[in-house]
Order: structure tokens, then sequence, then C-alpha cells
């Protein structure tokens, strides 16, 4: 009585083309589960292609109004507050409403760059080789491996005090070091215990002395560029490790490091790294994981929507008047937008034309706009449909 | 007939020549004189009556229309030197650099420019921006030093902003004159004036410098007059009088052959005049001022900003048949409906077209006027002429005339459909279609559940509303604008109409498992909610007396084949969920529309997160949803009032033991507060990686003293609870924060046991003196009490330092609140100039104007949000049960 599996397998096949593949796996399983009689399956499968019709976008939708006021209506719900300490106490990350202004502006560098580095399952299992992937992307620099420095100008030389704990803790060996120091010209060095002193071969004024110190406290020792402190959390089963500062490109190249998952939150970065696709999808997941940071739910496919306005031409544009206003093709939206002397002055000289095609033109010159209903152009004409009643009639 | 409107096909853009400056206008100006002694306007002067008329009742000289009609005629002014444009300085810098002093080619070879030509043409054919192409031209014409075309030499050229052109001739500079710019402007060819950017066939770079000024009608720059009798002229007019003013004694100066030193600064004064003219905020220039001091708005001022012609009446209008008074509430109307005001009601109207079958109707309401409710306004003939009602003497002999065919502008009555507004309108649920209920007094009245869409409160917000004028409109609302149609948000398709405050306070109360009513009472709960089902069996009997429960009261409001599970707000997330044992009742289960077990609070119908709500919403259609809440706000609000509830400040009293473990708590804070100082001076405390000792000794200290808050939290409510249960006395406050009403457990716990640390941007508070927040401490004490920790809890009251402390975190709120509202507000309207043009096409794709397409499907999957469940374009589980019963959940 009740249909078997095959039986209810054999109908969803049926289906294949009508149903998105999502929503029939779904259907799959819940019906697997079930008891079915062939007029309940009916009915079910009778109400889910309903549902799905039903739930399809119509013609005519206003579906860009919709994302950014589904965007931007949340967003007055927001905290103000730059700094915040999410998932990971020790870094700070920029959230909330300066956030999503960040990420809509599509600014070429975050004001907190972060990223979250994934390592590949032997190095994430294990403590050790995680951290020393981790010390191979953390920068180093000399400086960070001092105590203190100090001018002798007496016997022309500069002191480096370098601190033993550190030097443990960054596993660095005095002799990669020097051999750093070595490859600066016209200085030789001389070390006492943890003290270095490099003395240049010229007699130098303090001032240059002061110069020398400066450059050799800022001798880079290892790591990635950009990259100025790393933090190694486990989450899990597996060590993950959080950067401040961010260089993709660099990192995908550790040793190590998972390619496929680890991320950053400079979206420009990804996108000149990894492509336009990648940069969109950062958007989408960037706003969302703010959002939901902020306990605020919007449907992502408004953020989709936003995402593909501001990645449809290839590169990442603005949400504003250097990107997506700027560019629009209608004299006076832009105008109606912001700088509306030099776009009208401008279009006088190109000999724009206005093809009146947009909301607020169609606004301004006062006519209903061509969205929704006002998109539909089929009218009824009146008297012919009149004349076949008549003639119906007679 | 019908009048086939015009239709603006395009707009073309373009500059005016001096030719077609002279055939626009009418009349040459000439004298600077506006009016003459008798206050008649001069003819040739600014206030020419060729140039339009403003006066009611005079007629145009040059159209011969009235006010209203006569659009304005253009005028001329002679410049008797050309002066340049000031918008177009910049452009006319970058020519005179990238063109050849000699023979005006650009300085580029022959090659060169036809391969721009051809990219500015691909670019076009593509819809590219061309602007990036014309600049690079720009940049590498200008590189070269002399002519490829003539051989010529070039010198360099400055640019001195904002109208200034000099060429540095053999280390000589040379001030090039107007005269000379338009000269090198005339000898680019149309040819290369095209690949600098140009449509020669409307703008020709001369026509940059301008040698005739066309001078506006009157009807842009109307004066005013004032009710002393003087005239008060439009800023514009001033500006041209200056210009025509400096204009004549230029050429005065000229025919009398005064000195070059003399004509040269009047042609600068000339060309002051003209470029603050076109913009009176050009940077370096001086703005031009009013004789009271204030800097007068000349066109770009006109145009530009907020305040501009584009953003506050072009893009925005005003509008007609509008309403806006202060809103109150009514739990009796509907959800769709809303209360307007008898006054109001008189003064907005709606035009009906008189048939056959209303003639009747609409007849007495023309005999009641105006002024006896309900009446009409106006009656408009088939000719389109318009009669007031107020004015009409002989009512008689109008309601004789009238006949199909005429217009009816009647007040507005019952039932019909108007848009109601509350500003800022941050999404669509801003405006929605009520119907009108007309009703006494002076205020809008609303249906609470409609609040939160609106962010409405009641403590003075005014809202607005707009009686809908056309037949299309009006369906077009009710279709799709009704507030019913909105009760799911398009941002999650999740219900965001629903109840709010005492609706929730008063189901949880009503749901209570201890509630019982006798036939009596439960007849008249449900008559004032306008429910009449018959009532089922009584579950209760005492004491030989039958009695109702208030879930099976509220069940009445359920759909009958209903059947739902889910855990209600006041779950505790226990570990083993006992389900339908659960002992606070958060376990609710509906089958078959009646309610077994759990009781109502935030998640069944609260706005945002109303359960049960959605799923009426979705299963049972708009309809079923909006009797459902008309019903739950009678039922709830009735039941509250007859029951009666209300806070005071004894809902936050605590027993003298529980005081006594909160100060212990707190004194047990602050000891490891000190531990963690001493820790952090002994140089023993623990760096956390990748910070400072001192961020971590803040970092941990906050970290002690928000548990603490915490603790003292859990131990109030610990107390609360059992005195209420003790007690058998209710605690309002608690009721209303665990229902999800209003508040929450923080909010108690700062009015019942401790207020806790005040921040400043993020951190404990550390402003104030050097070393120390004030002087009541000792310099470098970083002890909680020093740094902002309120330990007393409001019903205590604050200590003076903690009151100034608490001041301190609560205006950076204040502050904070002010400055989010702008900046989201600008992010939004970036956001929708940004995203308003695109729209799902007849083939599924959402396109911009431009027929670029954004998306191949919207979303990714062609749904639509608002009618999805949560995103879930199909809640197939939910079917799947509807029609079988799953094994096992």
């Amino acid at each position: 009585m009740h249909l078997s599996r095959e039986e209810i397998d054999a109908r969803l096949e049926e289906l294949r083309d009508k149903l998105p593949q999502s929503i029939l796996e779904e259907l799959r399983q819940e019906l697997h589960r079930a008891k079915l009689t062939k007029e309940a399956l009916e009915s079910i499968i009778e109400e889910v292609l309903k549902r799905y019709e039903y739930a399809r976008v119509e013609p005519g939708e206003a579906v860009g109004v919709v994302a950014a006021q589904s965007m931007g209506e949340p967003s007055t719900q927001m905290t103000m507050r730059t700094f915040h300490y999410a998932g990971v106490a020790e870094l700070n990350v920029t959230l909330g409403l300066p956030r999503i202004i960040e990420i809509v502006d599509a600014r070429k560098k975050p004001s907190t760059p972060m990223m979250t580095i994934y390592l590949e399952e032997e190095y994430a299992r294990d403590k050790e080789k995680a951290e020393q992937v981790a010390q191979e992307i953390e920068t180093l620099y000399l400086e960070d491996l001092l105590e203190k420095s100090e001018i002798d100008i007496v016997h022309q030389r500069v002191n480096l005090y370098f601190d033993e704990y550190e030097m443990r803790r960054r596993k660095v060996e005095m002799e990669e070091v020097l051999k750093k120091l070595g490859s600066i010209k016209g200085v030789s060095t001389e070390v006492a215990g943890n003290v270095v002193s490099v003395i240049p071969e010229k007699t130098s004024s303090i001032k240059e002395l002061r110069k020398l110190e400066n450059r050799v406290k800022g001798i880079h020792l290892r790591g990635i560029k950009d990259i100025r402190r790393v933090v190694l959390r486990r989450e899990g089963e597996e060590y993950v490790i959080y950067t401040e500062g961010s260089n993709l490109k660099d990192v995908l190249r550790i040793e190590g490091v998972d390619i496929t998952r680890t991320k950053t939150n400079d979206i420009t970065e990804i996108q000149r790294v990894l492509g336009i696709e990648a940069g969109r999808n950062a958007i989408i997941n960037e706003i969302q994981d703010t959002l939901n940071e902020q306990g605020l739910t919007v449907d992502v496919r408004h953020l989709m929507l936003v995402a593909d306005m501001m990645a449809v031409d290839g590169t990442i544009k603005a949400i504003g008047r250097h990107g997506v206003s700027g560019e629009k093709a209608s004299v006076l939206a832009r105008a109606a937008f912001e700088i509306t002397v030099d776009h009208l002055l401008h279009a006088a000289v190109a000999g724009e034309y206005e093809e009146l095609e947009g909301i607020v033109e169609n606004v301004i010159v006062g006519r209903p706009v061509k969205l929704g209903t006002g998109m539909v152009e089929l009218v009824m004409r009146r008297e012919l449909e009149e004349a076949k009643e008549v003639k119906e009639a007679e | 007939m019908r009048i086939i409107p015009k239709k603006v096909e395009r707009i073309k853009f373009g500059l005016l020549s001096p030719e077609q400056i002279r055939k626009l206008a009418e009349v040459k100006i000439v004298t600077a004189d506006t009016y003459d002694e008798d206050g008649y306007p001069i003819e040739g002067g600014l206030m020419d009556p060729r140039l339009g008329v403003v006066d009611p009742g005079l007629r145009c000289k040059t159209c011969g229309s009235r006010v209203g009609d006569c659009p304005g005629h253009f005028g001329r002014i002679e410049l008797a030197r050309p002066v340049i444009h000031v918008g177009y300085a910049k452009l006319i810098n970058k020519i005179l650099k990238s063109t050849c002093r000699e023979c005006g080619r650009i300085l580029l070879p022959e090659e060169k420019i036809e391969e721009f030509r051809q990219e500015l043409k691909r670019a076009k054919r593509i819809g590219k921006n061309e602007e990036p192409i014309v600049e690079e031209l720009f940049k590498l014409a200008r590189a070269s030093k002399s002519c490829p075309h003539c051989g010529a030499e070039q010198m360099e050229i400055k640019f001195e902003k904002p109208t200034t052109f000099i060429e540095v001739v053999e280390g000589r500079q040379h001030r090039l004159s107007p005269i000379e710019v338009r000269e090198r402007l005339e000898r680019v060819t149309d040819g290369d004036a095209e690949v600098m950017g140009f449509d020669v066939s409307v703008a020709r770079p001369e026509w940059m410098v301008l040698t005739v000024l066309l001078v506006p009608p009157v009807t842009v720059r109307p004066s005013i007059t004032l009710e002393s009798g003087e005239r008060s002229e439009d800023d514009l007019t001033h500006k041209l009088v200056d210009i025509i003013r400096i204009n004549q004694r230029l050429e005065e100066n000229m025919e009398a052959g005064a000195p070059q030193l003399i004509i040269e600064d009047l042609w600068e004064l000339l060309q002051y005049h003209v470029t603050t003219y076109f913009n009176n905020e050009v940077a370096g220039v001086p703005p031009a001022r009013h004789r009271s001091g204030r800097p007068l708005k000349t066109l770009a001022q006109r145009l530009k900003g907020k305040e501009g012609r584009f953003r506050s009446n072009l893009s925005g209008k005003r509008v007609n048949y509008s309403a806006r008074t202060v809103i109150s509430p009514d739990p009796n109307l509907s959800i769709n409906e809303v209360g307007v005001p008898e006054i109001i009601a008189r003064e907005l109207t709606i035009p009906e077209i008189v048939t056959p079958m209303n003639i009747d109707r609409l007849k007495e309401l023309v005999r009641n006027g105006p002024h006896r409710y309900p009446g009409a306004n106006y009656v408009e003939r088939p000719d389109g002429a318009r009669l007031s009602l107020a004015r009409v003497r002989d009512i008689d002999e109008l309601l004789e005339k009238i006949e199909p065919g005429w217009k009816v502008h009647r007040h507005l009555i019952d039932g019909d459909i108007v848009l109601f507004n509350r500003q800022p309108s941050l999404h669509r649920m801003s405006i929605m279609a009520h119907e009108v209920k007309v009703l006494p007094y002076k205020t809008f009245r609303l249906n609470l559940c409609v609040c939160p869409p609106y962010n409405a409160d009641f403590d003075g917000d005014e809202m607005n509303l707009h009686a809908i004028q056309s037949q299309e409109a009006r369906a077009e609302a009710r279709v799709l604008m009704r507030v019913q149609e909105q009760i799911l948000s398009p941002r999650f398709g999740g219900p965001i109409i629903g109840g709010i405050h005492d609706h929730i306070s008063g189901a949880y109360l009503l749901t209570q498992p201890e509630v019982k009513f006798t036939k009596e009472e439960a007849f008249h709960l449900l008559y004032a909610s306008g429910i009449r089902k018959p009532l089922p069996e009584p579950a209760v009997e005492e004491n030989g007396r039958a009695y109702y429960t208030g879930k099976q009261i509220f069940s009445m409001l359920l759909p009958e084949d209903l059947t739902l599970r889910y855990r209600a707000k006041v779950c505790r997330k226990c570990e083993k969920c006992k389900r339908e044992e659960c002992e606070y009742d958060a376990y609710v289960v509906i089958e078959n529309g009646k309610l077994r077990c759990g009781v109502m609070d935030e998640k069944s119908f609260g706005a945002f997160a109303g359960e049960l709500l959605d799923r009426i919403v979705k299963d049972y259609g708009t309809d079923a949803a909006r009797e459902f809440l008309d019903r739950v706000t009678k039922l709830v609000i009735n039941f509250i009032t007859w029951r009666g509830f209300s806070t005071g400040i004894d809902d936050e009293d605590l027993p003298e033991e529980a005081k006594e473990r909160i100060a212990e708590i707190l004194d047990e804070a602050e000891r490891s507060v000190f531990e963690l100082i001493r820790a952090y001076n002994d140089k023993i405390l623990d760096q956390l990686p990748g910070r400072s000792l001192e961020e971590t000794l803040e970092m941990r200290i906050m970290e002690v003293l928000s548990e603490a808050r915490d603790k003292t939290g859990k131990i109030a409510n610990e107390y609360l609870e059992r005195e209420e249960k003790r007690r058998r006395h209710e605690n309002s406050a608690r009721i209303m924060a665990v229902s999800g009403a209003r508040g929450s457990l923080l909010n108690l716990t700062q009015m019942a046991a401790c207020v806790g640390q005040q921040s400043v941007r993020g951190e404990r508070i550390k402003r104030g003196y050097s070393g120390r927040t004030l002087p009541h401490f000792k310099v470098g004490d970083i002890s909680a009490k020093a740094k902002g920790f309120v330990r007393s809890s409001y019903k205590q009251g604050l200590s003076p330092l903690e009151f100034f402390f608490h001041n301190m975190g609560g205006r950076e709120g204040l502050v904070d609140t002010a400055v989010r509202t702008s900046q989201s507000g600008y992010m939004q309207r970036r956001l929708i100039n940004a995203l308003q043009d695109l729209k799902v096409e007849y083939d599924n794709t959402v396109r911009d104007t431009r027929g670029v397409i954004v998306e191949f499907q919207h979303g990714e999957d062609g749904s639509d949000p608002s009618r999805t469940d949560w995103g879930k374009m199909v809640n197939v589980k939910n079917i799947v049960q509807k029609y079988a019963r799953t094994e096992a959940e």
C-alpha cells in the first residue's frame, strides 16, 4: 500500500527539469522518511510545484531597490564602535556600520586588514608544525628581537642588546642575525654575549650613526611583508592562524597553507589574486559575516545583488559617485545624485542623449517609472474589444 | 475624445552657439535698470515685458498668453568682450595644452589620432566610459614640444584658476586674453574636436568662450513684492544687473579709447561677474554678495545639493491630497485600517465620476457641501472646469446640472484606500495602504501591530496620509500595498508585522496553565474580541462548576487544521528537553487548531519572531493572518485589561539575603581586580599573546567585572523568581522580560542588582585628569570604582561619582546614535541610487537600464526573497508533514 523508495525516486525523476536540484534532493530525503500513498505523493508534488512557482520572482520586480533597502534599513540599528573583539580576543577588527560602509566603498585597503589562514591536514593537527608555519608567516624585523639599542659616539658604534627571551620564543639563532648584518656594506660587527656592536668603517657623525641604527633595526629577518602579527588558535580539531595585516599572494605560496580555505578581509586583494568571481563572493561573505555578528538577518540574495552590481564589469566598483552611480548611462540620474553641475556641463559638450529609461529620469519628467506595474507596455484597445463584442452580439 | 499626451522621447544636451542665442532671444538687453519711477518695467531692461509675464492679469508681449501659460522668453546680452565660461575653464586648459598654437591641430601624428578615434567609436558602441580614453589623449598630446602637422614649436601654457591662461614665450609670461583663447579654439578642426570628446553638431570648442550671454526669462527669476510695496529682485537679476553695468562701462571705455589698462581691468571685472553668475562657489573667487552680506544664489547653486532643483524639486515633488498629524493607538481597528479624524476627512477628497448608478448618492454628497460630513468639496464639469462648492450660491441649480460624466470630489469615507507613511522611509513597509475609518478627534489612529514596520511609537510621532486620486492607483494600492500584504518582510522572508508589548504579555498570561474562565467570562472575552464560534467543551471542572482554560480561549483564534510544534521564547534551552512535560510550559504543541501545551509569547506572534504567525501567513494566506492579528489584539488586550497588569519599583525588590550575596560577589570582584593589579605591578601577570601587559590587564579586569555583573543578575533573577513563586505574587517586570514583551534580563539586572561597568569607546573610563578620572582618586588608581564601575543598582541609586561615570557612558551612546543615523542614511542613499534601476526582465534576468545583465537569475535561484520561507523557496518538510506522517522527527 505504501510506496517503495524506488517508486518515489522514479516519480521524482520526472520532475528533474521542473524543480532545482536542491529542492528535489531535500524532497527525496523527506519522502524516504515518510510512509506514503500514491495520492499523498501526488498531493505533495503538486503543492511543492505550486510553492516553487509562487516563490519565483515576477518580471518587473524592483529587486534593486528591495536589496538596497534590505541592506540599508537594518544598518540604522548597527553599532558604530569601530573596534570590537571578534572570535579572537587578541585581534582588533573593524565591525558594524563602519565595516559595511568600507565594503560598499570598495576601499583599496581595509582599515584593519586581517587574514584567516587554514592549514593542510598534517600541519593543522600538529601544534608544532602549525607554529612553524605561523613563524614563517609573521614578519620579523631585527628591532623586534631587541631589548634596547644605543649609539656609542665615543667608540663609533651602534650597540644592539638582544632580548634572549624573544630570540628563543621566535626561534632565531644569532648566526642568522649576523649573516643579515654582514650584508650591510661598510660595517663590521662585534659580538659580546647578547650584545652586538655594529661599527662603521668610516668615522661618522651622530646623524650618520642614527641613520645606521634605524637601518639596522629595520632589517627584515623573515616572514611575509605586511603581516605584523600572527595568532595561532585551536578551533575544534585543527589549528588556525589569524594575522594582523594581509598579503594573500605570498601567504598562499607558503608550504602547509590550505589554499582552498585561507581568506583575507581585503576584498580588492582577493579580486586581484583570485579573480572577480572570488571578489564578488568575498563581498557577500564579508557583508554577511558583519551583519550576522550584529545579529541582523538579511537574505543573501540581497547581498548577492549588491555584490553583483559592484562586480559586473570585471573590477570591483564602489557604490557611490566614484563607482556605480558615477558610471550610469543617464545624465539626469547622475546629476540628481551628486556633483550635479559637472555632469550637466560634460553632457553638453559631449552632446549626450538622455534616454529617460531609469527611475529618477522618469520621476523628473513626471511619468510612471518603468518598474513593476509600470513596465507593462501592452495596452488593450478598447474600441477594438467593444467592436468585437458588438459583432458577437449580432 | 481622448487627448494623447505628448511623450518626451529623449533629451539631447548641447552648448548654445552665439547664433543660436541670438535666434533664441526675443530681447536684446541693454539697460541695467529694471523698473522706471512709476513701477513699470523698462523696455530693454532685465524686466522687459517681452521676457514673459509674472504679474497675474497681464498678457505676455511676446506670446500673448497669461501667467501660467506663458513659459517665458529669453533675452540676451551682447558682451563687449568675450569671457570664459568657468565651468569649462578646465577643459579649455586641456585643449590649449594639447593643440597647436599655430594650426590648432592635436599635437599627435595623424595615425595616433585615428587610433584614438577608433577606440572612442568602439567604446561608444559597447557602452563603455569614454572619459579615460579622452584623458589619455590629452595626456599624450600635451607632452609633445612641437606640432607634428605644421612643425610649429609649442610654448608652455599655465592655467591660473579659475579663468586665466598664461603662455610662456621665451621665458616671458604672456596672458592669453579670452579673445586669443577663442581664436585658438576656433582653429580646432571638427575631426579633432570629436576625438577630444566633443559632439560638434551641438558643441564647438569656441562656444565655451562666451560672446553673447543668454538672459533667462523673468519666470525663472521672479521678483517678489514685499508687504511694504517694495520690490525685491531675485539673486539672478541682481547678478545680471552687475553684468550689464560692467558690460556697458567696458563698451563706453572702449569706444572712448581708454587706456589698455583700464579696459583690461573692466574686462576682468566682467569675467568675475559672469563667473559668479554661473557659479558663486568657485574656488579662488570671492563669492558675490547681496547687500546684506549673504552670498548670492546663482545658477549652479540653484541646481546643486540637497536643497537644489534636482534633489528637492525634480526627484521629490510636493503633492496635494495629503494630510499629516499626530498618531495614537487603537486596538479596535484592524491592521488594515487607519483612523482618520473627521476634519481631515472633510479636507481630503477623492474624485468620483458620476454614473447613473451613483448619481443619487453623489448628489446627496454635493448637497451636503464642504462643511457637512460626508459631503464634497468640488464638482468638475466634463470639460475639466472645477466648481468649488464653498462658493456655489444656488446648490439646487447646480444639482440640476449634474449628470453622468461629471466628477464629484467627495470627502473621504470609510473603506477608501489611502497611503500611510512615516519618515524616515527606510523600506517599502514605510508606506502602506490602509482602509479609512473616519473617527472623531484629531489624531490618526492605527493598530499596534503595524508599529514595527513603520518603527512608530506614540510619544508624539506624526505620520502622513495620501488620498489616492486614480482608479488604477487605488487598485494597485489595494492589491500590492495593503498592510496585510506586507506582513512578510522581503528582507528575510519572515513576519515583520506582529504583536508587541502588551500583546505579548497578555497572551503569555492568558495561556498560563492555571488560567480559567467561567462560561460567562469566556463569552464576554470572545464577544469583545469579535469571535463568533461555538465554544468547545469546558476543560476543567472544579467544585461542580465548569471552567474554560486560557489555552482553550486562545485556540479559538487558530485555524482549525493547524498543527505546529516549536519552543517558546521562555524556553531555557535545557540539556534534555522534556518536550510536552516541560516544567516551564515552553514547548508549544498545536494540534488541529488546539493549543495543547506551551505558552504564547514573542516566538508565537511577535514582530520579527512569531513562528505561529509565520505559519499562518504562509499556509493560510494574508486574509487569515490579518484576521488572526486583529482578533489576537482584541482578545489579548481585553484580557489583560480585565485582569490587570502593571509594573512598579517593587518588582525589583530583593530580599536581604540576595542583597548580601550580590554585595559579596561585587566585593569579590573588586578584590580580584586588586589582585590583578598587584600581579601586574609585580610583573607576574600572564601576558596574552600579541597584547601588551597593560592591554592584558585591562582586558582581564573588564572580564572579571562583567562576569561579576552577570553573576549578580543571575542571583537577582533567581530570587525574583523564587519570591514570585513563594508569595504567589507575579512580577510584571520579569514577565515582560521573559516573554519578550519588553526589556531584557540585563535591564532587570541593572535595576535590581548592579548597573555594571560604564564604558567610553569600548574601554573603561580613562579620560579626565592626568593619571586619574576625577580628583577624588589618587593618581594612577586603576581600581574598579576609579574607572567607572557602578556597583549600585538603579533602584538603590547611584553615588555622585557613579552618576558622573554613568553620564559619560550615556552621552557616548547619544552621540553614537546621532552619528550613526547620518552615516547609515547616506549609505542607504548611495545603495538605492546605485541599484534602483535594476529590475527583473521577462527572461528572468536582472538588468540595468542599459540592458547590461547583472544577474542571470535573481539570487542565483530566481526567487523572490519576500515569498520565501526564511530564505528557502519551498518548505519541503512542512509540506510532506502535512500530507504524510513522518516516521520520526
